[in-house]
Parts: structure tokens; sequence; C-alpha cells
């Protein structure tokens, strides 16, 4: 026995800590394993020739010259390979009336957007599929294409599924009623119109598969760069006809993802079904073109929106009309109306209002499929709310913060539903304001705003506020039919050598989910962070989970391990009792040490413990059973999603000569509940910031007329770079949620949520002595001078 | 005419002869040929800054760099330059500031920050947006990459005081 | 993206460059620093059989002063140029143009004459080289000849190098005493290709601007000297009626082409911004006296 006093009596908590992530020295030292470092036996590289029309039939295939090309195994057309991969359908059933056509691995017959897959050339390296690929032939006929939203609906607009009568995927109302009466009542309308440019996700690391089918065995294994491994492997075995038992996929390293990874592409479907096929290990790794023509897109909408207020400036309704354009599927399995439903469920949410009424109109298209990609509705549903607020608040002549302040709901109303029929469990939007009041010293950067503008330079500040919903329950997709988990688990046991192993559904793609899992663990099984090892990405090893999406990691996954932490303490505590002979009470865990606490000394290391419980147990009562692995599972079920809010400013100045506008600062006040550690949620709020203001400056996907992307490359397609971007300030308000004991909400989406506003109100802020409002994102140097010099525009 | 070519390529100190196609870019040839998987791939056409390797002590784009044209040279890779401890105070400040998240960029941010505070120590955080500029990172926002930097190259220039009689 | 296959061939002298580029015409094509060639290359834009490396040709190389030029060899690196005190003292203007050249990591391997040669409209050499009066001196391995920049860049991608022939190095009179150059750029992203930019020089003696040069780069198919503009400033003081004339003039001799992100007219405008900031600047500037 040990006699030492351990200074774990007064053991500090780790979560709330600001750790570093133990799991990131391997990535600093290029010691990561992301899938285009795993190489296998046998292993071939699959090669996609894609259509080059928005909308084509494919007439005739020519293959035969480019298979007698160096190194060619394979070439596969879409209709060989819907022999093995069954098609998909993008629907959700509980977005009533929703509905897309099935969507094959490959083309069959029809390629229906520029980049879609029509034939597979596998080869042993990469090099020599492209070489082949150049020698296959494709007969085309090109069919008119449908590219804009606003006609897509139109009598006289080609219909790109003729089975389906029209263009149109889904259409949904929400009516709290009133609406009308109060827009006839009120004192002030304030009316706009918000346009919002498609961007797509640019993960660092494209998308990245590489599949391995046993036919010895009929076992499937996938080497996947995704954040839903379990969801992917029922996908697989149902597709492709394989027992889900027999489909192990890792998740190892994943080089960004952001939502772009947590769709099933059609790409993935090819590639496991070529593996299939060939018997053999097949890697696809999406080149930067081809992504850009094949990840997921999101966010093309037109946002109507009017506000109703008083002349003191009380919110009466909010009504709103969103249209949007998907490409010509719905993604499998999410489906692409999330995006809009969530728009429409969001618009106005921070708000203290009585009427709302709003419309979705998402259309069909022959463009890149959109889907859900980081915020997920929620940048288009702020930027509309934040945008027409700010616009009521010029309108009355008030300041845009105090405007604010009359309107944002109280933080002792919660829970209540906001206007729109979204449930809120509990939100400290005063207190926010408050602590960002405490931030910005607006006063001084009002004087300073007067006193340049007097010297021709233009400054702006803009604010917004958000909710964002985190922590989904069932109600997200799995009551829509979607075999997508909303519950997760984790499995924490107690190993020989006294170390806690921890396995989770939820998977680490940079967020720190390992770190914050680790900290959890040490705080409730009682010990130090590093007896911890946790292990994630494996659905052979991990419980069965939903995975990293709508900011559900920490929150869902988090409770799961808090769960299984606390069981497996108890288990231990019982264990030494019985073999200490001592009653439970008197007994407690920390420091990895098993502590009298009448006596205040360590009795004796875990590690004995595990070690007698493994190797002794001939020492043991009999009858008596040490049970030193405990697997716990967590769904939230208290509210369909748990939200949380912030408030984020931005200060920029814009060259009106120029119309290059240049981020001064953001600053964020965020509530995401309990902080489990803010060295790690500091950083996913600047990088989801930094999305968001992406987004509003500088990412589109740009079409032609005929349904071609202009600028799909790393050079044309402008993500944010380190010399543009501004230093972002971040504080927090805890209020933790009651829906777990961890009380952890999600953070991992705000940040994108509000940027956009923030900034689009700054810039409409500095450019107020001018009379002229930009709504349509992204707000580049040309369109602010269109504004400025409306004879530029032509 | 597309025969391979030998090349005798120095690497991280060790010295590798290869017959490749000419066509093989210096980021395929470390990551197919020699297996040194730490320099990843992000664009392939020159934009993102992920590849970045040394190559004869100055930083370079390994994809728009054929593996023929480094015959003769000296390069290092992320794993070269961890191994000798060149970077440990940039690769520890990383950590520390949690200046990556899915670390897909961070062996060609550190090349390249290294770059910079060897040639210029006291660089402000100005001169370290610009510097890193080319380097793509979806995740951090960049402000912690800066801070680290910024960080390690104020303790370089203590250490060099230091050293100082 | 990988690129197709190709030969590939070393070269120590312009007249084995020269001989390759003969034998195999449109099939061959030469590399030095690759940095525009090898994307296009895994892009499969263009799928030359042979690339000739020309990186060996000791020539080309360096940067000196010798009989009252400045030469640059054309494989002297943008970051060779950035760094050189020479060209620092004499002319200024590649100086304050080169860190506008993309990134540091492709600074260190694209070269001067490969820029020139390669032509881009948005590119900051080629202006460059226009506005200091450069002259190229172009080889095809037995005979050289000497063009000047203005009459070098004949359009989109085009100029007067024969198929045989190389850029070797660029020679630059050195600047008289009254000589000063400005430079401004506007580009989306710091190192992307310019939007619009102009590189200006002129004789600034006792606030009197004389022999101006403006030349602008991504607003048209080659650099574009604005002579008119240049004449509405010369031998004034750059007042402001005179700059208001100068932008004037830029909407008759500019014809700019929009690209992805600015339309023609926004172009234009720009230009005209950026004339007036880059005169302010080049008539305040006192560093270089």
């Amino acid at each position: 026995m040990n006699s030492i006093t351990p200074r774990a009596a007064t053991v500090e908590k780790i979560v709330g800590r600001a750790v570093p992530r133990p799991n990131a020295r391997r990535l600093v030292e290029g010691r990561g394993t992301y899938v285009d470092d795993v190489e296998l036996p046998r292993m071939v590289h699959v090669a996609y020739l894609r259509s080059p029309h928005a909308h084509a039939r494919i007439l005739r295939i020519d293959a035969a010259a480019a298979l007698d090309m160096p190194g060619v195994v394979a070439i596969v057309d879409g209709r060989q390979l819907a022999e093995i991969c069954a098609p998909f359908v993008g629907a959700l059933s509980h977005l009533a009336g929703m509905r897309s056509p099935p969507q094959h691995a490959m083309a069959v017959d029809r390629a229906c957007w520029q980049g879609e897959a029509v034939v597979a050339v596998v080869a042993q390296t990469r090099a020599q599929a492209e070489d082949a690929m150049q020698a296959v032939e494709v007969t085309w006929e090109v069919l008119p294409a449908v590219t804009r939203m606003d006609t897509a609906l139109d009598p006289g607009t080609p219909v790109i599924h003729p089975e389906l009568g029209d263009n149109l995927c889904f259409h949904r109302e929400v009516d709290s009623g009133g609406v009308d009466d109060a827009f006839a009542a009120a004192d002030v309308v304030v009316e706009e119109t918000y346009d919002f440019g498609r961007h797509t996700g640019v993960t660092l690391e494209p998308r990245s598969i590489l599949a391995d089918y046993n036919p010895a065995e009929r076992r499937l294994t996938v080497h996947h760069s995704h954040q839903a491994p379990h969801m992917m492997g029922d996908l697989y075995a149902r597709l492709m006809g394989i027992l889900e038992a027999d489909v192990r996929v890792l998740c190892k390293d994943v080089g960004g993802s952001f939502g772009i990874k947590v769709h099933a592409y059609a790409d993935d479907f090819a590639t496991v079904a070529l593996s299939v096929l060939l018997g053999r290990p097949v890697k696809f790794v999406a080149d930067r073109l081809e992504s850009f023509v094949t990840d997921i897109h999101a966010r093309e909408h037109r946002v109507k929106a009017r506000l109703a207020l008083t002349r003191d400036g009380r919110f009466l309704a909010f009504d709103i009309a969103d249209l949007t354009g998907i490409g010509p599927y719905s993604m499998y399995p999410r489906t692409s109306a999330v995006e809009g439903n969530q728009v429409i469920n969001l618009c106005g949410g921070p708000y203290d209002h009585p009427h709302y009424r709003a419309t979705l109109d998402v259309v069909f298209q022959n463009k890149v499929q959109t889907s859900q990609y980081r915020g997920v509705g929620h940048p288009i549903a702020c930027a509309v709310t934040e945008g027409i607020v700010d616009l009521a608040a010029a309108t009355l002549g008030m300041d845009p913060l105090e405007l604010r302040r009359r309107n944002l709901m109280a933080d002792d109303s919660f829970p209540r539903k906001g206007a729109s029929g979204i449930l809120l469990e509990s939100l400290s939007h005063q207190r926010c304001l408050a602590r960002l009041e405490e931030m910005v010293d607006f006063p001084a950067l009002r004087r300073e705003q007067a006193e340049l503008r007097a010297k021709g330079i233009h400054r702006g500040i803009g604010i917004a506020v958000l909710i964002e919903l985190t922590n989904p329950g069932a109600a997200f997709y799995g009551t829509g039919g979607a075999r997508i988990a909303s519950q997760d688990g984790a499995t924490v046991r107690l190993d020989p050598t006294g170390i806690v192993h921890c396995a989770s559904g939820v998977g680490e793609q940079g967020q720190g989910t390992e770190t914050i899992f680790a900290q959890i663990v040490a705080d409730e099984v009682g010990v130090p962070m590093d007896r911890v090892r946790v292990l994630t990405g494996d659905t052979a090893a991990t419980p069965y989970g939903g995975g990293t999406w709508a900011s559900r990691g920490a929150g869902i996954g988090g409770e799961a391990v808090l769960q299984a932490s606390r069981q497996l303490r108890a288990n231990l505590l019982e264990f030494a009792a019985v073999h200490l002979g001592l009653p439970v009470e008197r007994l407690r865990i920390a420091g990895g040490s098993v502590i009298d606490t009448a006596e205040g000394v360590a009795l004796m290391d875990l590690a004995e413990l595990g070690s007698l419980a493994h190797f002794r147990p001939d020492l043991l009562p009999a009858g008596f059973q040490p049970e030193l692995v405990v697997t716990r599972h967590y769904a939230q079920r208290d509210y369909p999603f748990i939200f949380t809010n912030g408030i984020q400013v931005s200060h920029v100045e814009v060259d009106v000569e120029t119309g290059v506008v240049t981020l001064l600062k953001h600053w964020v006040v965020e509530d995401c509940g309990r902080v489990l550690n803010p060295l790690l949620v500091d950083e996913q709020i600047r990088g989801a910031v930094m999305q968001g203001l992406g987004g509003v400056l500088f990412e589109e996907c740009l079409y032609d007329e005929n349904g071609v992307m202009r600028n799909g490359s790393m050079a044309d397609y402008l993500v944010p770079m380190a010399g543009e971007m501004p230093d972002i300030e971040v504080a927090h308000v805890e209020t933790p949620t009651r829906s777990s004991e961890l009380g952890a909400k999600g953070a991992g989406e705000a940040g994108t949520a509000g940027a956009p506003a923030a900034v689009m109100n700054a810039i409409n802020d500095a450019l107020r002595p001018f009379a002229v409002r930009l709504t349509a994102q992204p707000i580049t140097p040309e369109k602010i001078l269109h504004a400025l010099h409306p004879h530029l525009a032509g | 005419m597309t025969d391979r070519i030998l090349v005798n390529i120095t690497v991280n100190g060790m010295v590798y002869e290869r017959w490749i196609e000419p066509r093989l870019h210096l980021g395929d040839f470390l990551r197919e040929e020699l297996g040194l998987k730490g320099t990843h791939l992000g664009c392939e056409h020159g934009v993102c800054g992920a590849c970045t390797v040394v190559v004869d002590d100055e930083i370079v784009r390994s994809c728009l760099t054929l593996a023929v044209q480094a015959d003769g040279a000296m390069v290092e890779t992320i794993e070269g330059k961890s191994e000798s401890g060149a970077i440990r105070d940039l690769q520890d400040a990383f950590l520390e500031r949690n200046a990556l998240q899915c670390g897909f960029c961070t062996a060609g941010l550190l090349l390249t920050a290294d770059a910079l505070l060897q040639a210029e120590p006291e660089a402000d955080r100005a001169r370290i947006r610009e510097h890193i500029s080319g380097n793509y990172c979806r995740c951090t926002g960049y402000h912690a990459v800066v801070d680290a930097i910024e960080t390690v190259g104020e303790r370089r220039r203590a250490g060099a005081r230091g050293a100082q009689p | 993206m990988k690129a197709p296959p190709f030969a590939y061939r070393r070269v120590d002298s312009v007249a084995a460059a020269a001989a390759l580029l003969r034998e195999h015409g449109d099939e061959a094509r030469l590399i030095a620093g690759g940095q525009t060639l090898l994307a296009t290359l895994g892009m499969r834009l263009s799928e030359p059989s042979l690339l000739i490396d020309i990186r060996g040709i000791t020539e080309m190389q360096g940067i000196a002063v010798a009989d009252g030029h400045l030469r640059i060899g054309a494989l002297a690196r943008h970051v060779d140029v950035e760094r050189s005190a020479l060209v620092a003292r004499h002319l200024p203007l590649l100086s304050l143009a080169a860190p506008h050249i993309a990134h540091a990591a492709i600074r260190n391997r694209g070269t001067f004459g490969g820029s020139i040669a390669f032509a881009d409209p948005a590119a900051e050499w080629p202006a460059c080289t226009v506005a200091a009066d450069g002259a190229l001196t172009l080889s095809d391995g037995t005979r050289s000849r000497t063009v000047a920049a203005t009459d070098f860049f004949l359009g989109l991608y085009q100029t007067a190098l024969r198929p045989d022939e190389l850029i070797t190095a660029v020679q630059f009179p050195l600047p008289g005493p009254q000589r000063r150059f400005a430079f401004t750029e506007l580009a989306r992203r710091h190192g992307d290709y310019a939007t619009v930019g102009v590189a200006l020089a002129g004789d600034v003696t006792d606030g009197r601007l004389d022999n101006p040069r403006i030349v602008y780069f991504g607003i048209g198919g080659t650099p574009v000297r604005a002579r008119a503009a240049e004449a509405a400033l010369a031998g004034g003081r750059a007042e402001p009626a005179a700059l208001d004339r100068a932008v004037a003039e830029l909407g008759g001799e500019l014809a700019p082409a929009g690209d992805l992100y600015a339309a023609a007219a926004t172009k234009l405008h720009l230009a005209g911004v950026l004339l007036r900031r880059g005169i302010q600047s080049l008539m305040a500037e006192d560093v270089q006296s």
C-alpha cells in the first residue's frame, strides 16, 4: 500500500481547462495517417471521367483504345456498376412532399451536372488512369440545362426529371397566423431581398476513400476521410448487399470536413462497387479540380424578407420567402432540403415577436448538388434577420444595438417557443450583449468612425445576433426515415496497466474531440489525462453512433463518455471496496489511485486494480466479478435541438474608390453552454468565423449560362487566406444545457452563422453616407463599386 | 523519349537513387517513391501551399517542382525537420497555441514559417500574415497560427540575444 | 491531376536549347522554374512531348551592372530580384513589384525571364520591364537580337520570340538621379494575379514630372502603356486638373477585357484610381533621392 498523501485529494478538474491536444503532435511531425497515405497490397487507383456538360445524354462510350493502355485494370460504366450498387434516393419522410429521383453510383444514360461521373478508369497508378481516361471517347447529346433557380419553376423551363412533372423538390410553409394583420397595423414596414452565392467547403484534404473488398470472406473494409463512419457502413452494406456486420469503416486522420465529408457521395459508392467488382483495394482521391464539381455546394439562396415594427421599435412580424437551388438530385441520405428548411425555421430566431410566416421552395438545377455545409442555413437566416433588423434601425433612426436590445428574447423567458415554432431551452442574449459591450468600446468606434468619415475614410461596425441548433435529437433525420444515428456511444475500460481506454462513435477531424473526451474521462474516472487513451473512427472497435455533424460531438458524444466514465468509476470503487474490505463510501478515485477518504491516503493505484482483475482473479472473493468495461449511450431527447446563442461584431474599412473591404477586427461572444476546453473551443469559433468571412466577401461558385462552373480551381475560387483575415477576439457566456450532466452545447458552427451578417452590416454601416446597401453575398469590390457608381454596372 | 531518368536526390540527409518518370513531381516522388507521407498534396496546382518542402535551404511547392529537377539537390521534408529538431520550437508553439486542427496544412505552414523566422525573426503580425498568405488553412482562421509564429519569433530573438557575449 | 508523360532534357547552352526547339517544334517547351507550366501540365491543358530544362545555362544567370545598364539574366528568380541590392539601388521599381508576385515559395523558383516569356497579361514583370524601358536579349544560339520591351508583347500570350529563341537577359538603362518609380496593384487576395496594376516611372525635378511612363497590367492582352495619359502629365506638376485629364485619357487608350471578378468598366475605373494613387506616390516619393 502506498502511504503518500496524494495531491489528488484536491485534484482540479481538467474539464474547463485550456488543455492542448495530445493527438496533434503526430500531425505537426508529419506522422498523421490520412487516407491517401494508406497503401494496400494489390491496390489500384480509379479516376472518373466526368461529364463536361451540365446536362447530356450518353450516346456511346468507346473505351477500346483506353483498355490497351499501360497499367489499365478495368474501365467500367454506370450500367455495369448499377448491377453491383443499388440506386439511392435523397428524401426524408418528415419533409412532407419532398421528392427526388433515384441516383446511381455513376450516370446511367444521362449526366445531370458538369462533374457527374460517367466512366471509371481503374489502373495501377492514378497517372495511368488519367492517361487512359483521355483515350476514352464518349459521344454526347447535349440537353438544355436548367441553371437559374428563379426560373426553374417557370412553365417554359425544361423539366430535368420529366417523371416528376416539374423542377420542384420541396415546398414548405410556416405560418403562426396574424402576419397580414400585423403588417397592416405596423407603423413601419421594411423589406429587402438577400442573395447568397453558392459556395463550397474546400477541405484541404480532398475527399478520399480506399475500398478494400475481400471476396474470400465477403468482407468490406473502407478507409474513408469521413465524419460518419457508422452511417457509411450501413449504406455500403445495404446498397451493395453485404451484411453490415461484414463492413468496417475506418476514419483515421481527416483533413478537414465541415459537413463536406458527412455525405454519401456517388463517388464513394462507385469506388466501393469497383472494389467489389474487382475483388481488390481501389483508391479514389479526388483531385482539386474534380473536387470543385463534385464536393457538395451550398447556400445558393434568394430570400425576400419583410419586417413589421412599431414606431418605438418593437418587432411585430417577420415574413420570409426563401428560394434555393440544389442541383439535379437531393443529396443522399441527408437531403438537400434541410438547409432551406433551417432558413425558414431560424429567421427572426433571436427575437421576441408574435407573428411569423415563411415559405420555402427548393428547386432542381443542372449544377453540383448542394447540401449541408458548416452552418447549414444559419448563415442565411442570420444575414436575412440581422440585415433587415439593421435596415429597420436605419429607417427608425435608431442605434442598431439599441433596437436589438429592445427585441431580444429575455434571458429569464426560457424555455420557450420561437415564433417559427422552434423550441428553445435556455439562451443568454442579454448577458451576451452585456459581455459584448465590455469587449467592444462602441462609443469609441463611433467617434473614430465620425472623425475618419470627415477625412474620406469609411469604416463600419456591424452587429449580428444569432442562434444555432446543436445537440440534435432524432427529429433531425431519424424520424424522417434516414438511418442516421442521433445517439452516440462510448466504451470506457480499465486496462491492466491502469490506463483508461475510451472508444467513441464520434470521431476527430481536428476539433479536439479526442482531447475533450480524455478530459472528461480523466475527471469522471479520476485519473490524470496522460493515463487516458481515446480511440475513434473505427466501426469495428467503437460503439455505434452518428459521428460528427450538427455540432453534436462534444454535447452528445461527450455525455456518453461522461456516463460511461461515471459507471466505470463506480465499478472500480466497488471492486476496490471488495478487495480492500472497506466500505465503498470511504473510497474515492483521484490521480489514478484509490483513496481512503478517512485517512486521506492513497491505498492502491488503478494499475494494481487492473492487474488484479486481469491476472489474479483467484485472489477475489468467490462470486465477485469486477466489470472493467462499460458502454453507455446517450441521445438528447428533451428537445428537438439544444439551441445556443451568440453575438458577433465586425469592424471594416471600405475603400470607396476601389470597393476593397478591409477586415479590421472581429469580436465574438458565444454561449455554447459549459466550456470544456477554452483553447479548443476558441479555435473552433475562429475557424468557423473565417468560413463565414470567406462566404461574405470572397467565395462563390460561378456558373456560365450552360451550367459549366467557371472558377473551379484554387486559383479562381477565392478561399480566405491569412493576408486578408482579421484577428478574432472571443469571449464566452456559459449557460449549461440541463439536458445532459455534461452541460455542453455545440460550438462548431455559430462562427460561420454570424460572421456574414456582421460583415454585411458593417459594410452597409460604412457606406451609409452614400445611401446604398449591399445585400448580395459575396460582397465583392465590384458589387460595391456598382452600388456606388451605378454607371459602372452598365 | 519518355523513358525514366536516373536521379540522385538527398532527402533528409539520405541519398536516394531512383529511376523515375520525368512527369513525376517532387511531392509524388517523396510520397510514392520514398513513402514520406508527411508532405501533403492539397491542390497540385501550386496554390494551397500544403506540399511545401525545403529544397537547397529554400521553401518550394513540391507539386510545382519536377523530381528530375531536384536531381542533385538537398531536400528536407517535415519528417527530416522533425527528426533533426530544427523546428521543434515552432512545432511546440503550434501545439501550445492549438494552431492546427485537421493538420493537413501544418507541415507546409511550419516550413513556410521557419523560412520567414530564419530570415526575419522580428516579423510582426502583418508580415507573418503576408508571408503565410500562400498557405491555405481552412480550419483555424489563421489567428492562432500567427500567434504561434509570432511567439517563436520572440523566443528566437530572445535566444539570440541570450547567446550574445 | 497528374501530368501527361513527356521526355526531359537538360541543356547547358542556349545553342543546345535552341537546337532542341528546332528539332521538336511545337512539341517542346522550355522549363525553368516551371511555376506556371507545371500547373498547366497537371491540368493537361497542354501536352508537350519534351521539356527542355534550361536552368543550367550559365550565361542566362545573374544580376549585374555594366556599361550603364542593369542586366538581369533570364534565369534570375523572382527572389533574386527581390533581394538584389543592385536592383534596389538602380531600379527600385522591381523591388517594389516583387513582393506582389505570388508567394515566397513560388518566388523561390519562378524566373524573371520565364514570367516575361509567358507574358501573362496580369503579371508584374512584363509591365515593369516596359515601364523601365527594358530591352530583351533574344538568342537562337547563333544570333542574338535586342527587342525593346514595348515591342516584345504582341498580344494575349503572344510575344516577339521566334520558335527557336530564348530570352537570355533583360537590359535596363540605369535611371538618372531624378528618375522615380511607383508600383501599385489591386488583387483580390495578396499574391493573386492583379485585377489591375500599374507600374510608373518619371523624372521628378522640383515637383515637375518629365518623361513619365504609365504601364498597366491586368487590363489588356499585354502590358499597356498609357501614352496619352503620360502626355497629359508630362512636364507638369501632376496637379488635380492634369490628373483628371490623364484619367480621362485612359478611357480612350485602355480597352480592358473583363475577367471573373471585374468587368471591363470596373477595370477602367480602377485604372483611373490607381493612376491617381500611383502618381501621388511617385511625386511624394523621397526615399529614393
